[in-house]
Parts: C-alpha cells; structure tokens; sequence
C-alpha cells in the first residue's frame, strides 16, 4: 500500500530539509526495527525479478493481505534489485529480516498465512546453503553476500525506489546537504583525494575530470550522467538506476555544484525501460519537493535534470558519441582535444560520469573521503560493482572493494561454476576487454591489474566460460559485435573490424591457414593506433587477448580443423553409435532435415553428414545416448 | 504513400511536445517510434517542415539508431537477447530456432504483419539468461522447446484482440 505522498510540501530551506530528514529517517527506521507495530514485505522489482513475475508476487500478497483484513498490519511494496539474480524472485520481510527465495505467486498464500499471521517461517522457501546444506533465513548469512561491501549499490533492494521519503530517510541528500556548506574547490578536492576513479571505462580520476570543468570560464555548464550501459552482460548501471535512482541525482547535484552546472542530462539506454521510469518518478518527486529546480534550499543554487534516451547505439557509451546523441546528431565520436570539459555538450564544458561513479560521490561525501580511501588498492580505491554471469552458479551483482582476487569473485562469491565443470577462461570489460584464464584466477581486480594481464575493468560485467565455450567463437561473437556496433566514422574500425571478422569466421569454419594469425595481429594493431575513439581502439582486444592466452586452441582450428568444445559448426559432426541404436527412430522423426535414415526395429540409423545443419536436435531427441559429437 | 490526417496530427503533436527543448531531434524520434511505429520518409518530411532540421539529417539520425525503423514493425516485436551472458547460455539458438520457425530473419518482419524479429543488445537482465523480450515482457531462461510455445501464445493472443 502506497503511503501517503508527502512531496507536495516544499523544502524551503537547509532548515526544512534536516526536519525532513529527521523524520523520514525515523520513519524508515520504524519501519525495519518493527517500531510502528507493522510488518514490512519488499519484493525484488529488478528487471530479472519482474520479469519472472514479481509484479504478480506482489499483487498476489497484496490480496492475500486484504483477504486476511491485515490492511493496517502489514504493508508490501516492490524495492530495487537484490543482487542475487539467479535465485530469485526475492521476497523479504521485516522486521524479522527474513529472506525468502525462488517465491512464485502461488506462494504469496503460504507467506501471508505460515508467516504473517502464524508467525512461522516457510522453510521451504529459504536459501539452503550449498556446502552446508542449511536453511539460511537472514541475506547477511548467506555466502553471496558476506564480502560484499554496498557502496554504489546502497539502498538497492532496501528502499522504495518509488518513494522518495525512503531515499531521503536512508541518507539521502545529506551528502548534498554537506556540499552546499563547502566552497566547489573543497568538495572537488574532497573527490580527488578519496581517489575516485570513473567507473565507465578507462578509470580516469573524477576529481581531475571535475577540476578540468570548474577551471572553465563559462557562463553555462553541464552534468551529464552516461547511462548507456552498451557492454553486453553488464548491468550494474540499470539496477543502480532501479534500485535508488535519488542516489545518482545527488551525485549529479554535487558535480553540478562542484563545477557550476545548472543544467544536468541523464542519458539512458531505450533498453531500460523500468530504470527510466524510476528516474522519471524521482525527478518529478524531487523537483515537487524543492530539491530541484531554481534557488534550491535558498542557497541560491539552480539546478535541474532533464532526461535523453538511447536508441540502440553501443558506440553512444562514448561520452563525445554520446554528446552527439544529445544534440540530436548521429552518434559519432568526435576528435578529442578539445576535451568535454573545455568543449562539450553544445559547446560549453560538460562532465560525463557513468552511474556508479555518480553512486559513489553520496558516500564519499557523506562518509568522508578518509574512509573512502581506505577500501581498495593504492591505485584503485573503493568498490567496484561487477555483473557476473554466464556459467557461474550464482549469477548476479556483486559489489566488492577493489583487490578482491578473481578466485574471490568466483569461488567464494559466484559459488563456483555451474554443474562443477572445468572454469576456462572470465572475460572483462566486455567488447573492449580481455579475458584471463585459470592461471590468473589469483589476480588482484583493480584497474591496474587487469590491464597488466591484457584485459581491462570496463563497466564490469564479468562473464565466465567453462570448458564447453570455444574460445574462437567467444572472440568472433565479439568482434560481430563490434563490427555491427562500429559507427563508420574511421576506416580502421568500420573496414578493419570487418575484416577481422571475416578472418574469425574462416578459422570457426575450417577455411584458415596459418598465416591468417600473422594478418590478425598486423589488422588488430593497425586498428589500435588509428581509430578515433577509445571502443575502436579496443576493438580487437578480445581477439588479441584470446591469441595470447589460448593459441593452442586457434592452432586447432587452422591445422586440425577441429573445435574440442564442440560449438563451431563446421568443424564438428554429428554420428550415431549403431551398438547403442536402439532402432527406435526417435532421432529421424525430430531431425528437421531428414538427413537421418534406418529402418526401424531392423537397421541403425545414420546421419548422412551431406545434408546434416548440425542443429543438435537429434541429440536432445535420443533417449538412449547413442548420438555424439566429434 | 499519403499520411492520413491523423497521422500528420500526432507527428505535429509530438513535434509540439518538444518545442522549448534544445536539439529536440532524438526526443521527437522516439516518440513517433513509439506512436507510429515506424518512421517513413513522408514523416521525416513534417518533422523538417515543423523543426526545420534539414530532411538529409533526420534520416541520417534515422538510420544510424537501431530503434529507429523505416518499415513498420509486426504487432509482436520479439527481441531475442544475445548479449554475452545469453549468448554464453545459447541465445543464439534460441534466435535461430525463432528465425527458422517464423520464416524471417532478424531485423525482418512477417508477411502477416504480426511478427518482427530483432536481435537485442543485452537487457540487463544476466540473471535469468537467455531471455526474450516481447513488446516489452521479459522471458527469463528460454529454452528451444518453449519456442513453439510462445510463438504459439501470440498467435492466440492477436486472434482474442
């Protein structure tokens, strides 16, 4: 039940807002310790979640609520993403804290019911520890979360993301309330030495990125949030903006005021839609209740947000390509210097942050850039948020402070890999990125590092392969990718990556020979030095990573003509043991070729490899294990 | 092709709607993307009349985004993730087996008007790989057996309409 809005009342003044939070704050802390005499339920309303029927969760608890008159007892609403995607949807309920996983709507009964009234926990539907094999009732005990460390993704799957009184009473807008008592200077200089670095991308320091912009001379300034999470598998920057959007326009507040903005624009990606209807909701809410708009608090500081949003271009990650975008144009690279922050959006000096870097300045204010700083490495303070996925167990975000080892994160954290396979290889930083592989499993994650080991942070998603990925096809998927993804503007990257590709797919298809590696590293490094932008640049990292760390794997391919994992095409085939033929006929009837022929209960059947796609459907068709792949 | 007169209104409303913005370009395409449903040439021209942004620019900006379209999409558009997490998870075949039963290839929409098939830069939505996307509504874990099955969904669906 939607408590009553209480945006209409305005903030007039620092004053007003300490009152505000004072009491939003009491309200939220009543509202976890049980304090009001109420009991809470938050359901996760990530997209993950969502899409595996939150909403119905939630409506089904609220009838269920209704059914049992409890109107006045209990109050359920949707919160931002858990984190833990592949076990959800999560239902959690306060003030006991119980967390409850995998819930379907059939469940909301029991819930209501076990729970809420007979006050007994539905074990069944608590998280059983997989080494253990305990029930864990509590998030904080379960494995997944125990090192992590929530900074960027504070609040995300406590709070309402739809209400603005639960951002302000979990800290919201303090840090902005503190950066208004500071001169710019000091609050850019408190950003510089808490040694926040750009969580987007390169990592270049966001205090030196906001000095640059405050040193210009300019009567109009801009903020610019790059919500264009264009790395595919990363999603942190999506559940930052579902889970607190108002942690991120503070932080855009702060730069605004840090370098003299008065204008901001988020840029978000048309692939988000719920995130853009939270940050939509949130503006509205906070521009109602004074804390945008003009002279905000009587400080005499102006300061709005309006939003743009993506349509379908990887390259608009780019800030200049992503400026582009904004002003209407095709989303195209532009030469850099001049810089953003002397040049940018419509000619005036611009800053572009990425979401998370945003999601950090709260803290670093709030908390003090001293404490900052401790967390991480001496390069790379802070947390990082990374996107893991692919075959991991448990697939999710994952918040951890720079240093933490890639075992750490797989292992301890990701549980390990999915049906305990063989882990190959994690790649990082997505299309820009490399990979690395078992013997690596013991680097330090921290920008530096990775680079070292030829990879880079990116935006953090972090996708594990096990033994069945072929590593070939993982770098032809992402060199497709970028060859569709490249804008055209420069000819290295429009022609070079094409070329690439072309290369990639003789060698997943059996028409290479060896000196198709020597034309690979010749085309990858031409395209390194002369691309305009840092994704051309990058473009032919996962191609180069790949040759480096599993040449043997290529060699098999060219000379052998064979893919050990089984996934290209053209270099596997598919036979049926005749001793294991059952006669049954199953596989003939599924093939949707007719390439397989026999005569049932008399002869075994046989793939005629002249007319077979390799689709696998035979496999999958076979009850008695008799096809296999070579 | 001739626009009829209430789709002249709503491209000259939506061109309204962003009159006080600066570089109202890309506001304006998605609206009429998301209204009209597809942006012809003949759209492009009163967008240029009512901006005067010149019409070689506006299909510059047309064809350089993937959500803008030029042809009109089917009344299901299906958007099969291939980010990497599903692609690592075998969204390609899912693509495939959505491609090989509708007859069309991504990108291309049915004769019937009633599927188009795209195939999607990552949703976010790692967590639950390979998922679907359809008008919106988010199929986690997709496997080839439920292919037919969702097709099959929407055929019903567009027949209850």
């Amino acid at each position: 039940m939607p408590r009553k809005a209480t945006t209409d009342v305005k903030i007039k003044d620092t004053k007003a807002l300490d009152k505000r939070l004072d009491e939003a704050t009491k309200k939220l802390e009543e509202k976890f310790s049980g304090k009001d005499g109420k009991r809470h339920i938050v359901i996760c309303g990530g997209t993950g979640c969502l899409s595996s029927n939150s909403q119905l969760i939630h409506d089904e608890l609220l009838k269920e609520i209704k059914a049992h008159k409890l109107e006045d007892k209990v109050t359920v609403n949707l919160v931002g993403c858990f984190g833990f995607c592949s076990q959800g949807p999560f239902v959690k309920i306060y003030p006991e804290d119980t967390l409850y996983h995998g819930v379907k709507p059939e469940d909301a009964k029991r819930i209501i019911e076990e729970d809420l009234i007979g006050n007994k926990i539905v074990e069944d539907l608590l998280y059983v520890d997989p080494a253990t094999k305990k029930r864990v009732t509590r998030q904080d005990d379960i494995n997944f979360y125990k090192k992590q460390v929530r900074i960027a993704l504070y609040g995300c799957g406590t709070i309402n993301p739809e209400d603005i009184d639960e951002a302000l009473g979990y800290d919201g807008m303090k840090a902005f309330r503190r950066a208004l008592t500071m001169k710019p200077q000091e609050v850019i200089d408190e950003i510089g030495k808490a040694g926040l670095r750009g969580r987007g991308g390169a990592g270049f320091p966001t205090g030196r990125k906001w000095q640059f912009a405050l040193d210009q001379k300019s009567d109009v300034k801009y903020v610019v949030c790059n919500g264009d999470e264009g790395d595919p598998g990363a999603f942190m920057d999506r559940s930052i903006l579902e889970g607190n959007p108002v942690a991120v326009i503070e932080g855009m507040m702060i730069a605004g005021y840090a370098i003299g903005a008065t204008q901001g624009y988020f840029y978000i990606r048309a692939e988000y839609p719920i995130a853009c209807h939270r940050v939509e909701t949130a503006l509205k809410e906070l521009r109602q209740c004074g804390l945008l708009g003009k002279n905000i608090l009587n400080s005499g500081f102006d300061f709005d947000i309006g939003i743009r949003y993506g349509a379908g271009a990887f390259v608009c990650g780019e800030e200049t390509a992503l400026l582009n975008s904004i002003e209407g144009k095709r989303g195209m690279p532009r030469p850099k210097p001049p810089f953003p922050a002397v040049k940018g959006l419509w000619g005036k000096p611009t800053i572009i942050n990425n979401v998370e870097t945003l999601a950090n300045v709260p803290y670093i204010l709030r908390e003090g850039w001293e404490k900052f700083a401790k967390i991480g490495t001496e390069k790379s303070k802070g947390t990082k948020v990374f996107a893991l996925g692919g075959k991991v167990k448990n697939v999710g975000l994952v918040e951890v402070p720079m240093g933490t080892t890639l075992r750490t994160l797989i292992y301890d954290i990701g549980g390990g890999i999915q049906n305990d396979k063989m882990f190959q290889a994690i790649q990082t930083g997505g299309p820009s990125g490399g990979c690395l592989t078992i013997d690596e499993l013991d680097v330090p994650i921290d920008y530096d590092s990775l680079v070292a080991h030829g990879s880079m942070m990116g935006s953090g998603g972090a996708i594990v392969m096990d033994e069945d990925n072929c590593m070939v096809d993982v770098a032809k998927f992402y060199m497709q990718f970028i060859c569709d993804e490249s804008c055209g503007k420069c000819s290295q990257c429009r022609i070079g990556t094409k070329r690439l590709l072309e290369i990639m797919d003789k060698i997943t298809s059996g028409r290479a020979t060896l000196s198709d590696i020597d034309k690979l590293h010749e085309l990858a490094q031409s395209i390194q030095v002369g691309a305009l932008c840092g994704l051309g640049q990058t473009a032919a990292n996962p191609i180069i990573s790949t040759l480096e760390k599993f040449h043997d794997v290529y060699i098999r391919h060219i000379v052998d003509k064979k893919c050990d994992a089984g996934i290209c095409k053209d270099l596997i085939s598919y036979h049926i043991d005749p001793e294991k033929c059952k006669k049954c006929s199953l596989c003939a009837r599924s093939c949707p070729v007719n390439a397989i022929s026999g005569v049932v209960g008399k002869e075994a059947f046989k793939i005629d490899q002249t007319k077979c796609i390799k689709c696998g459907t035979c496999v999958a068709g076979c009850k008695f294990g008799a096809i296999y792949k070579e | 092709m001739k626009l009829r007169k209430e789709a002249i209104d709503i491209v000259i409303d939506i061109c309204d709607r962003y009159k006080d913005e600066p570089s109202p370009l890309m506001l304006i395409l998605s609206d009429v993307q998301k209204e009209y449903g597809y942006i012809p040439l003949e759209v492009q021209e009163i967008i240029s009349a009512k901006t005067g942004i010149p019409v070689s620019d506006i299909y510059g900006v047309v064809t350089f985004y993937n959500f803008f379209s030029l042809e009109p999409k089917g009344k299901y558009v299906i958007g099969v993730c291939i980010g990497t997490a599903c692609y690592v998870k075998g969204g390609q075949n899912i693509i495939d087996k959505f491609g090989e039963m509708l007859k069309i290839k991504p990108g291309q929409t049915t004769e019937d008007g009633l599927f188009s098939l795209d195939d999607l830069r990552c949703l976010g939505a790692c967590g639950i790989a390979p998922a679907v996307s359809i008008n919106g509504k988010v199929y986690p874990k997709v496997t080839l057996a439920q292919v037919p099955q969702i097709i099959q969904e929407y055929r019903e669906k567009s027949k209850e309409e």
